[in-house]
């Protein structure tokens, strides 16, 4: 088993995925995922995080790739390598959503638990995301946190952010169970995005 | 197994602003981006069942009535992480243009040919030993907006997830010996010639199956490393 010299690099998604990766009724081919992460016995608060996503012009993007991965409502992560994962449900976590003609994207998905950092100590509920798009060689990473959680106030990662900054990661609640989170990839409301 | 994700192995990306590729000058962020300890959830990802493959989903020349015009090849590969560890039962998608270089998508307006009886798109899932195999066309050339006389080098987009949402890659996979090579600044966008050399598929003739298809031979390398590495003792 000889080591690899280095990680295949990686390329844009480009601008004509739809019909592989987000058909979404629009093309023959069928989703491997979808934005509704909820099955039917998925225990936890029921939300919608819907947003736009925008280029540094303030242009929404219609061509934009979101894929969103998150624990459940107590906090643990449907893989094997979560030891403390305890299934009881079939809610997997992972979600895909393809942009519209606006910019638009959603998710229906459940507020997550607490997760702990790499110390042990408690993170405030949050999702992460992917973005994909053309013009991007590389995907971003960033996270969506919700402004009703308390525990923002003590998140180990968002304390990394400078304090003018934080808000972009925080989704705000719309009225009933949404919550809307736009991602800027460029410009003066540029959304924080993470090293990772 | 317990993996680790060392942030360095990220250098022979692309940088997220490459100037020669115009879509890049609005859509990559200017300020830095914050560098942060994984936690557990990157250190996790979608585990799949194989309900999200369907038999024949990795044959792209069935999924019509009629068999699809062009080149048929095989495509096949190992995926694996940074320790030469193959990665199984791993989700791989792709999508790619017909034999004419022309995409289903309704926003392709190349003046070439669409083709009845070929989608473009397929996924499979890699076996226990993280191999896995395509049956497609051999994509074209297509011409592209970015500058006077752009042509995109024929390339198939891949989609793979690995071990944990930190190892999730995209890509392209290119032909050997492609002319546009020099000229195309996707693929320029990787600075270091082996790091580029990775992006391209080598000729298989063992595995060109005879009277039927030649094969093209992608081996895959995603983020992933074992904390406890033996050269530490």
């Amino acid at each position: 088993m000889s080591r690899p010299d280095g990680i295949t690099p990686s390329q844009t998604v480009g601008p004509y995925f739809k019909y592989g990766l987000t058909p979404n009724g629009e093309y023959e081919w069928n989703d491997a995922f979808t934005n509704n992460l909820l099955t039917s016995d998925t225990s936890g608060e029921r939300i919608r995080v819907e947003g736009k996503v925008y280029d540094g012009d303030g242009a929404v993007i219609p061509d934009c790739m979101l894929e969103i991965w998150q624990a459940d409502a107590q906090g643990r992560f449907s893989d094997p390598q979560d030891k403390r994962a305890l299934p009881n449900s079939s809610f997997k976590g992972f979600g895909r959503c393809g942009t519209d003609k606006s910019g638009g994207y959603s998710f229906d998905t459940i507020k997550p638990g607490a997760v702990p950092d790499a110390d042990g100590k408690p993170q405030a509920p949050h999702i992460v995301l992917a973005v994909f798009a053309r013009g991007m060689l590389l995907h971003l990473c960033t996270r969506i946190y919700f402004d009703d959680e308390a525990g923002n106030a003590n998140d180990p990662v968002l304390a990394l952010v400078p304090a003018d900054r934080r808000a972009t990661l925080i989704a705000k609640k719309t009225g009933g169970n949404a919550y809307t989170f736009d991602v800027h990839l460029q410009g003066d409301s540029e959304t924080v995005f993470f090293e990772v | 197994m317990t993996l680790i994700y060392p942030v360095a192995s990220n250098g022979i990306h692309p940088a997220r602003l490459s100037p020669a590729y115009r879509s890049a000058l609005l859509r990559s962020p200017q300020k830095p981006l914050i560098p942060m300890r994984h936690t557990l959830s990157e250190l996790t990802g979608p585990v799949y069942g194989h309900e999200t493959v369907r038999a024949h989903d990795n044959d792209l020349t069935i999924q019509a009535k009629g068999e699809p015009l062009g080149e048929r090849i095989i495509v096949h590969g190992h995926v694996r992480d940074e320790d030469g560890r193959g990665v199984p039962n791993t989700l791989v998608e792709i999508w790619q243009a017909n034999a004419c270089g022309r995409y289903i998508h309704v926003v392709d307006q190349h003046p070439a040919p669409l083709d009845p009886n070929f989608t473009g798109a397929g996924r499979t899932q890699s076996d226990d030993k993280g191999c896995y195999k395509f049956i497609t066309i051999k994509p074209g050339a297509y011409p592209w907006g970015n500058h006077h006389n752009a042509w995109r080098p024929a390339h198939i987009h891949f989609s793979v997830f690995g071990h944990s949402f930190v190892s999730r890659l995209v890509t392209q996979m290119y032909f050997p010996g492609d002319p546009l090579f020099p000229f195309d600044p996707i693929f320029n966008s990787v600075t270091d010639e082996k790091a580029r050399a990775r992006m391209i598929s080598s000729f298989d003739l063992d595995n060109t199956k005879p009277e039927w298809a030649l094969c093209y031979r992608f081996d895959i390398v995603l983020r992933g490393r074992n904390a406890t590495p033996m050269e530490t003792k």
